[in-house]
């Protein structure tokens, strides 16, 4: 299952697991990534806390988590090059993955259509 | 108010304006206005006018203004002030002053925002934090802060973020100097921060979050920290130490001893004293923190040929980007004396600065052993310059007979330990003489004691050094070829010469940055301050040395009044950033004495300069942003909605006037009435002030405190970013919370310092008092009304050509004009980057890159250049339009054009390979060739490689060839770049990407 939130973030579920990401979109707006601070994993995050720091050349954004939970590993490879999360923000450009603390919170993502309305 | 038709040599102002009487006929025929006196009246609103004629005494002519600074300066006394604290007297080698000090081509450049013309200031900055970080033995270090006291603040600010330590106190060692602990305390107080001092052998390091030590001590003693530094370890948090960059040269550096931060004042590295200011304060770290550092940060970079280049750095930690939450909210740095400093590092060396370190350890511990034979005790065993002797009931005799003998010393007055104490700090220009008159001053102690002692001569002979031995240093530092290259006059000469030719500063061209009114700095206006009347004088000199000085500054701050409207004056602060947040201490403590605790939100509209956030965040205040309309101006519903939520805690709105969008906004007393009515203050952004000097004044129309940033509007320059001031105005019911300081007298303030300095800068207000008695009011007018003629000229040019973004009332701007480059872009491809680069092919310095607005340029023409450069300059602008034109029918390549590839450069020029659709002539020349052409150093930098591969110190060069030989311009194009940066194959390098834009959470809207 697949969703995203008004900040430009994805959300793969799996099972009680939620992998999270930027989108497309917000790559393309943040223009070449130089730089990208992720959480250890154990650490816990409320819903829309600020879980994450990415940096373009000319813009520095702060990612949040989309749903409570715990962190259960951060994408080190992102760290090392920021450029996959430019070249694949939906793959290998992955963030961190969140064991999920309510479910019930996914509700109130969108989907993708909404998520697509949303950019026009 | 009619121009003034008859040109007369002896007036000063037919020099510091730009077009000529019949030129001022000619613009406003393409302005389309009858007269100027329409054309002002057209682009202000009548209900901001101010009512009476800005009157300041008559104008003076500029013999005779240098006759009147003459006249003051001898009413300086300036002393051998020995009094040390942080300022000391030292030798500025007469090439560096001639040559960069009084040289407009380095005082006169902007803040290297645009790298391709900036790279000898650049590699100037780049020597100098190579310089600090190699002295305080840490990995990086800053292209200058504003004074050590700040420097200290700023790593105080530091020390919260990175350390892991939940305590919410700052320890002090109480052997700080004391306006470090006092800058310390006024900056920890907003934030919730309990600043603890004391002595470090019984801090609790579980209690601190960090800590601060001098190292040496403000006393001169000298300890080992290294114990202390591991028990703040061991419980998470971070050591700081402020060193004396000169006892570096002898003593363990402070990153050898395991501190985390090194902050320090780089004065006695050739700067004056200039009675408090400006000099390059330090600040260094290990790799780990380089996030954290606030300020600028030059880095090394490479261009689109591969070939290294400099640039700022890791420009996201800053306010411009990152707003209330940046690192700080410094802007300006203090690049004129941070150039100085390296310079004096590059000419002396590491074998020189360890010198001239000895020189003055020994002189120290020649004038310690005079003053043993007298019977006089010296209580420390460990010194690098500085004693400190308890004299008891004859320390008035002594400080006395020291005056008498033209020298001025220490009172440890205020110290509750030992108030008798005297200290004497000797420096590299202490002679023999000198600390022969100390002793005469002291004389015996007692009757065991000889007044008569052996001689200089002889005593030296006897004498070694009181460092410490187990803080020598061992390890080696300036290792560079730089600091090895340039020991000849001669060959220190042509470097500086050669750094300055790369760049373009107004001794070239108009430099038309929107905000930053790059306006003349007239060479009259400078020489003052190299007089030693106004440089020698030390910031704690006794009063009755600086009569002229307190002249000055009287009939500065009175001038600044008659101008602003308000009603006292703080020329405290060291930068318009610093004025800012000065502003707001003095609204917090407004609100706090009245019992209003809850006071702290400060609304701020979007459209604001970032350093207002950042100041907002700094003062203890919560910023809520408040919208702004599709042409710029503030919302005034949403306004209302938010004062009206926020009512019970609104604390402030900051604004800037003319709106940042350079629009006199017609609104503004409404603005300012509706704050007003919901209990909150005004701070007026006076950034714009060069639009209203002598037409409308802040304190009439709203405003309750101001920053006035006479490095803008009063044509103090702009040094190659920085030094600035930026005084504050406030009206009555604010004056009693103007920043006090220790060591003036006076009434108590619930507000600290806010710099090291009583007076912040004070040797640069010579410049502005200078421009104000040249202009006199009826001319500070005149700059202000051909400020506004020389913007709306740009705008009627360029319209038809480019799109302008926000006119005010009757389709005017106010002084400067927002042309929109976001529509080629779909169509071309073409960036605003593209264009700012592009006008560097026809020789011209950008405009203002996408502030206020991401995707345009801003353009500031000042009333300063003439109708002749200005048409330069419009025609660059249309022939670029022409380019795009080419380029939207087709005539032109999309992705080949001289746009995308500019700019370009000599080697460009001559490389046998010239694979681009158009000709070289059309490339290299585009204004048709010229003897006059300005050679880019490097071609387009490239930003994201810089930002990814973070570079702050010089990189080491490859062959041991002479350093002169640089490499940016002896490269060919395929050859290997410097070592440690990845060799990138011609037209493959990334493209540099757009400037920083303000930012939102990934909100696409702001990172167009």
């Amino acid at each position: 299952m697949l969703k995203f939130t008004q900040e430009h973030e994805w959300v793969r579920i799996d099972g009680d697991l939620a992998t999270v990401g930027i989108t497309q979109h917000a790559q393309e707006k943040l223009g070449d990534l130089v730089f990208v601070e992720l959480p250890a994993a154990g650490k816990s995050f409320e819903k829309g806390a600020a879980a994450a720091v990415v940096e373009s050349v000319k813009a520095a954004s702060e990612v949040y988590a989309p749903v409570a939970g715990e962190i259960v590993e951060a994408n080190a490879a992102i760290v090392a090059d920021p450029s996959l999360v430019n070249s694949d923000p939906m793959g290998a450009g992955w963030f961190f993955k969140l064991k999920l603390a309510n479910r019930s919170e996914i509700d109130a993502l969108m989907d993708e259509a909404a998520y697509q309305a949303l950019l026009v | 108010m009619a121009v003034e038709t008859t040109f007369d040599p002896f007036q000063f102002r037919h020099r510091h304006l730009g077009p000529s009487s019949e030129d001022v006929g000619r613009m406003l025929r393409i302005v389309g206005a009858p007269t100027l006196d329409a054309l002002i009246d057209e682009a202000i609103p009548g209900a901001i006018r101010q009512a009476r004629p800005l009157s300041l005494g008559p104008a003076l002519t500029e013999p005779q203004l240098l006759g009147k600074m003459c006249d003051v300066a001898s009413r300086n006394r300036p002393m051998t002030s020995l009094i040390g604290q942080g300022y000391y007297r030292s030798h500025l080698p007469a090439v560096i002053q001639r040559n960069v000090l009084e040289n407009p081509a380095w005082y006169t450049a902007y803040t290297p925002y645009q790298p391709e013309i900036s790279q000898g200031r650049l590699e100037a900055l780049l020597n100098f934090q190579t310089m600090i970080a190699d002295l305080t033995g840490l990995e990086i270090a800053n292209a200058s802060l504003l004074d050590e006291a700040t420097a200290a603040a700023e790593a105080m600010a530091m020390a919260r973020r990175v350390s892991q330590s939940k305590a919410t106190s700052f320890f002090v060692d109480s052997d700080c100097h004391p306006q470090t602990i006092a800058v310390l305390q006024t900056r920890a107080e907003p934030l919730g921060w309990t600043v603890m001092v004391g002595d470090p052998a019984g801090l609790d390091a579980a209690a601190v979050f960090g800590a601060l030590f001098q190292y040496p001590g403000s006393s001169g003693n000298i300890v080992d920290r290294s114990d202390t530094i591991e028990r703040l370890h061991a419980h998470g948090a971070i050591a700081i130490m402020a060193a004396d960059p000169l006892a570096l040269a002898l003593l363990t550096p402070p990153g050898e001893l395991g501190a985390d931060i090194a902050v320090g004042s780089t004065q006695r590295f050739g700067v004056p004293m200039g009675y408090g200011g400006p000099h390059a304060a330090c600040i260094a770290t290990k790799a780990a923190y380089q996030r954290s550092l606030p300020g600028r940060l030059v880095g090394v970079s490479i261009d689109s040929r591969g070939r290294p280049a400099y640039r700022l750095t890791l420009q996201t930690r800053e306010q411009h980007i990152r707003r209330e939450k940046a690192t700080s909210n410094i802007c300006t740095a203090q690049v004129l004396l941070a150039v100085i400093a390296s310079m004096y590092g590059v000419y002396h060396g590491a074998d020189g600065l360890r010198q001239i370190a000895s020189r003055v350890a020994h002189t120290a511990a020649a004038l310690a052993r005079g003053l043993q034979e007298r019977g006089w005790t010296v209580p420390t065993a460990h010194y690098f310059d500085t004693i400190a002797i308890d004299a008891g009931e004859r320390q008035d005799a002594i400080m006395e007979a020291a005056l008498q003998r033209g020298i001025n010393l220490r009172r440890f007055a205020g110290d509750s330990a030992s108030p008798s104490r005297i200290g004497i700090s000797v420096d590299e220009t202490t002679t023999p003489d000198i600390v022969e008159k100390i002793w005469a001053a002291f004389g015996a102690k007692n009757e065991s004691g000889k007044g008569e002692g052996a001689s200089f001569a002889a005593i030296e002979g006897q004498v070694v050094n009181a460092l410490p031995p187990a803080l020598r240093r061992s390890s080696t530092f300036m290792t560079h070829p730089v600091f090895a290259a340039y020991r000849s006059e001669t060959e220190m000469m042509r470097y500086l010469r050669r750094l300055a030719d790369r760049d373009l500063a107004l001794d070239r061209t108009m430099i038309p940055l929107g905000s930053c009114t790059m306006k003349l700095n007239a060479a009259a206006e400078m020489m003052p301050l190299s007089w030693p009347g106004f440089s020698d004088l030390h910031p704690f000199a006794p009063a009755d040395q600086a009569q002229g000085y307190a002249e000055m500054i009287a009939d500065l701050e009175a001038k600044l009044i008659a101008v602003s409207g308000y009603d006292a004056v703080s020329l405290q602060p060291n930068s318009g950033a610093q004025g800012e947040y000065t502003g707001l201490l003095a609204i917090r403590a407004y609100h706090r004495a009245r019992g209003d605790v809850a006071r702290t939100i400060c609304l701020i509209p979007t459209s604001a300069h970032g350093t207002n956030p950042a100041s907002a965040h700094m003062a203890g205040m919560e910023v809520v942003a408040v919208a702004c309309d599709a042409n710029g101006n503030v919302d005034l519903t949403d306004l209302r909605a938010k004062a009206e939520q926020y009512a019970d805690r609104l604390a402030a709105i900051m604004i800037t006037y003319p709106s940042t969008h350079g629009v006199f906004e017609t609104a503004i007393r409404s603005i300012c009435d509706i704050v007003h009515a919901h209990g909150g203050q005004v701070y007026l952004d006076g950034a714009n002030l060069n639009a209203q000097v002598g037409l409308a004044r802040p304190g009439d129309y709203g405003g309750d405190v101001s920053h006035f940033n006479l490095h803008k509007t009063f044509c103090i320059p702009h040094g190659g970013g920085g030094p600035g001031v930026g005084p504050i105005g406030v009206k009555a019911h604010l004056a009693p919370y103007l920043p006090s300081h220790p060591q003036l007298s006076g009434k108590p303030s619930p507000v600290g310092p806010v710099a090291a300095a009583p007076y912040g800068s004070a040797s640069i207000l010579t410049i502005a008092w200078a421009y104000m008695l040249l202009m006199g009011g009826d001319g500070l007018t005149e700059a202000s009304r051909v400020a506004i003629l020389n913007a709306n000229y740009i705008a009627g040019r360029l319209q038809g050509h480019y799109p302008l973004l926000f006119h005010g009332q009757n389709n005017r701007v106010a002084h400067e004009c927002i042309v929109d480059m976001r529509v080629f872009k779909e169509t071309t491809g073409v960036t605003v980057d593209d264009i700012a680069k592009r006008l560097i092919d026809y020789g011209f310095h950008a405009p203002t890159m996408s502030f206020p607005v991401p995707g345009t340029l801003m353009i500031e023409p000042t009333e300063s250049e003439s109708m002749a450069e200005l048409d330069r300059f419009c025609d660059a602008m249309i022939a670029i339009r022409a380019e795009i034109r080419d380029i939207e029918t087709g005539a032109m390549s999309k992705t080949d054009n001289p746009l995308h590839n500019a700019p370009h450069s000599a080697l460009d020029l001559a490389d046998d390979n010239w694979p681009h659709p158009y000709s070289r002539m059309l490339g290299c020349f585009p204004a048709g060739a010229s003897g006059d052409k300005y050679w880019c150093p490097v071609n387009r930098v490239d930003n994201v490689y810089g930002d990814k591969h973070v570079v702050c110190t010089r990189p080491p060069v490859q062959s041991d060839r002479n350093e002169a030989a640089n490499p940016l311009a002896s490269t060919a194009s395929h050859a290997p770049i410097a070592p440690g940066l990845r060799n990138v194959d011609l037209g493959v390098t990334a493209r540099a990407s757009s400037p920083p834009a303000r930012s939102k959470p990934l909100d696409p809207a702001s990172a167009a």
